[in-house]
C-alpha cells in the first residue's frame, strides 16, 4: 500500500504530521514496535530537514510486508556534499532555526543509523530525494 | 495464554447502564463499544485509568474491591494508606486522630506507604547511574501508565523503571518486618487502601513481577466514609497510641504531580492527565526531543489525589498535604524511623521488575498482509461514513466503526446514516432498521421510552 504526504519549506509546525500518520498506520499493521520506531524516527527527521531546508517536498510511503520504502522529493537547494551531511555535527541550518532546537547537524546520521538502506540524490539548486528502506525480515 | 493478560478493576454494572455512550466516548484507549444498550470494556484495551467512570451520569461503573469484612480473616491487619487518604479529611483532623481511628475499626497496624519512598528513591537514583537505560526512563509508579504503554506505545516498553511502586516495597518491608518480630505470615494480612481503579488491577495482576504480596485492596472513598463517620460521632479512642506518621516533605508529595520528578537526576519532567500523558509518549515515540532523563507520568490530573475513589476534590486534597507539610516543619517534628532503613539491601533485592512485555493492541490483524487489506476496507468504508463521529452505532468515531466492521464485530448498517439511505433505496426496511437499533441501543431501552412517552 502507499501513502502520500506533502510538506511546505518553513512549516516545522506540520513536519511531524507524516511520521505521526505512519506510525499509526504501522500500529494498525501490527509492524514490530521497534521497527515501527526506527522508520518514525527516521522519517520524523527527514520531515524536519524538508522544513528546514526545501521550499517543499512530497513523501512517498510504500508498504509490504517484506520492506518499508520511504522516499521524500523535495525542490530546494540541494546538498552540496553528501559525505559533509552525512557527518554528525555538520550542519547549514541558519542560526533561527538552530534557534528552534533544530540544525544540531544530527539530521542525516540519525536517519542513516535508523535505515537499513539511505539513498541520497541530489542536485545543487534543484533539489533532493531521499530513500530509506527498513526491512521487516 | 489461557490465563488472562489483564485483570480489570473497571467493571460495568448492567443493570444501572443506560447505553449513553459518556464513558465511550471519554475513553482514551476506545475500548468501550455499546451493544444491546450496555457499555461493553475491551479487556485487552482498558488500561482502568477510570476516566469512564468519572463520566458516568448514573454510576454504572464501578470498581471490584475487597470487602472491609476481607481483613478478619487474618490476626494482624495492616492497612497501607497512601498520604493522599490523610488528605480526604478537613485540616482540624489530624492524621494521628486517622490512624488511631483505624485502629479502633479493626486494623492492628497503619502504614503510610510513603514511609517507603525514601529507600524507592535511593534505588531509582542507584538505576539512573546503570549504563544502557533507555531515555527517558518512564516512571513505573502509576499503574494505568505502565499498561498504556504495553498497548498503546509498545516501542517505549524497556522505557519504564524497572522498579516497584512505594506500595510494593512498603508491603514487602511491613510483611518481613512483622514476620521478623515472631509473627506467623499466613497471619498476617496486608490491605492496600487504594485510590484508583488502576492500583486494584496492578495488584491482582502485576506486570512483570510477581504476585503482589498485598492480600486485599479496599475503596479509599468507603474506608474515608467509614473513618470519617467514627470521627464525627465522636468515637476517638484516646488510649490507643498510634504510629508515628509521615514527616518528610518529598515522601509525602510523592504521589503528586512533580512529587518524583522532583526528586531524581537530569532533566525531568512531569505530565499528568491521561490525555495529556498520550500526547507527550507520541513525542517520545518520534523522538522529537531529546535529553530528557526522567519521565513522570500519572493517568490523573494532581496525581493521586485526582484519583477516582478520592472523596474530596483533588486541589483541596493538594493543598491539605501542603500544609500537613508545612505544619510538620514548622514544628520542626522529629522524624521517627519506621526502620525500613534496615531492610534497605533486602528490598533492593526483592523489589526488581522482570520484563515488561509489549501488548500492542492496536492492530487490525496480526498477520500484515491481511492486516494491510483490512486496513484498505477499512479506509473505504470510512470515506462513506458521515464523520461526524455521533457514537449512534455504538463506536466512538466513524474510524472506529469502519475498523470494527473489517474486525467482523460490527456491520456497515449500524451507522444511522447509512440506514437512512438504505431504507430510502428501499434496500432494507423500517423493521430490518428497528432491529439494528434495538441490536445497538438495547430493546429494553427502547421500549421503556415508548411506554413512557404513552403515559
Amino acid at each position: 500500500m502507499q501513502l502520500n504526504y506533502s510538506i511546505e519549506g518553513g512549516d516545522f509546525t506540520n513536519a511531524g504530521n507524516a511520521s505521526s500518520q505512519v506510525k499509526k498506520i504501522l500500529k494498525k499493521l501490527n509492524v514490530d514496535p521497534k521497527i515501527t520506531r526506527r522508520v518514525v524516527v527516521a522519517l520524523y527527521e527527514a520531515e524536519v530537514n524538508v522544513a528546514a531546508h526545501a521550499y517543499r517536498g512530497e513523501i512517498i510511503v510504500d508498504i509490504n510486508t517484506e520492506r518499508i520504502r520511504v522516499v521524500l522529493k523535495d525542490e530546494g537547494p540541494g546538498i552540496e556534499s553528501i559525505e559533509n551531511a552525512m557527518t554528525e555535527g555538520f550542519s547549514t541550518a541558519s542560526a533561527e532555526v538552530r534557534q528552534m532546537g533544530f540544525g544540531a547537524g544530527m539530521g542525516l546520521p540519525n536517519i542513516n543509523k535508523n535505515a537499513d538502506e539511505l539513498n541520497i540524490k541530489s542536485d545543487v539548486g534543484v533539489g533532493t530525494e531521499l530513500e530509506i528502506i527498513t526491512k521487516l525480515k | 495464554m489461557d490465563e488472562r493478560f489483564f485483570f480489570h478493576a473497571l467493571k460495568v454494572n448492567e443493570d444501572i447502564c443506560i447505553g449513553c455512550s459518556h464513558c465511550m466516548n471519554a475513553c482514551p484507549t476506545e475500548a468501550i463499544r455499546i451493544w444491546n444498550g450496555k457499555a461493553n470494556i475491551d479487556d485487552n484495551l482498558c488500561v482502568d485509568c477510570g476516566e469512564c467512570e468519572r463520566v458516568c451520569p448514573v454510576k454504572a461503573i464501578y470498581v471490584e474491591d475487597n470487602s472491609f469484612d476481607d481483613i478478619y480473616k487474618f490476626k494482624y491487619r495492616v492497612a497501607l494508606i497512601p498520604s493522599v487518604f490523610v488528605g480526604q479529611f478537613p485540616e482540624n483532623i489530624k492524621a494521628s486522630q486517622v490512624y488511631s481511628v483505624m485502629h479502633q475499626i479493626g486494623f492492628t497496624h497503619v502504614y503510610e506507604l510513603e514511609r517507603a519512598v525514601g529507600v524507592l528513591n535511593d534505588a531509582i537514583l542507584e538505576y539512573q547511574d546503570k549504563e544502557g537505560n533507555e531515555l527517558p526512563i518512564i516512571s513505573s509508579f502509576c499503574p494505568a501508565i505502565v499498561r498504556l504503554v504495553q498497548v498503546k506505545y509498545p516501542s517505549l516498553v524497556d522505557n519504564i523503571l524497572k522498579l516497584v511502586t512505594p506500595s510494593d516495597f512498603a508491603a514487602a518491608f511491613y510483611k518481613k518486618k512483622l514476620i521478623d518480630e515472631g509473627i506467623p505470615e499466613e497471619d498476617i494480612g496486608l490491605f492496600y487502601i487504594t485510590p484508583c481503579a488502576a492500583k486494584i488491577a496492578a495488584i491482582k495482576s502485576p506486570v512483570g513481577a510477581k504476585k503482589s504480596l498485598v492480600d486485599g485492596v479496599i475503596n479509599l472513598n468507603k474506608l474515608f466514609n467509614k473513618v470519617y463517620r467514627e470521627i464525627k460521632n465522636g468515637n476517638t479512642n484516646s488510649s490507643i497510641i498510634p504510629e508515628p506518621t509521615v514527616t518528610h516533605a518529598y515522601k509525602l508529595r510523592w504521589s503528586l504531580t512533580h512529587g518524583e520528578a522532583s526528586r531524581v537526576k537530569g532533566r525531568t519532567i512531569a505530565v499528568d492527565g491521561i490525555a495529556n500523558v498520550m500526547e507527550f509518549l507520541e513525542i517520545i515515540e518520534n523522538e522529537e526531543v531529546s535529553g530528557i532523563d526522567y519521565l513522570e507520568c500519572r493517568a490523573c490530573k494532581e496525581g493521586c489525589a485526582g484519583g477516582i475513589l478520592n472523596k474530596e476534590n483533588r486541589f483541596l486534597v493538594v493543598e491539605r498535604l501542603k500544609k500537613r507539610i508545612e505544619r510538620n516543619s514548622e514544628k520542626k517534628r522529629k522524624i521517627i524511623s519506621s526502620g525500613i532503613a534496615k531492610y534497605k539491601s533486602y528490598l533492593e533485592k526483592e523489589m526488581k521488575v522482570g520484563e515488561i512485555e509489549p501488548r500492542s493492541m492496536m492492530m487490525l490483524d496480526t498477520d500484515m498482509h491481511t492486516a494491510m487489506l483490512k486496513m484498505e476496507e477499512s479506509e473505504r468504508i470510512q470515506h462513506r461514513l458521515p464523520g461526524i463521529d455521533c457514537g449512534a452505532c455504538g463506536a466512538p468515531t466513524c474510524r472506529a466503526l469502519s475498523e470494527d466492521i473489517v474486525k467482523g464485530d460490527a456491520t456497515l448498517s449500524h451507522c444511522v446514516f447509512v440506514q437512512k439511505v438504505l431504507m430510502k433505496k428501499g434496500e432494507i426496511n423500517m423493521d430490518t432498521a428497528f432491529s439494528i437499533i434495538d441490536k445497538i441501543w438495547g430493546e429494553k431501552i427502547v421500549r421503556g421510552t415508548i411506554i413512557k412517552r404513552k403515559k
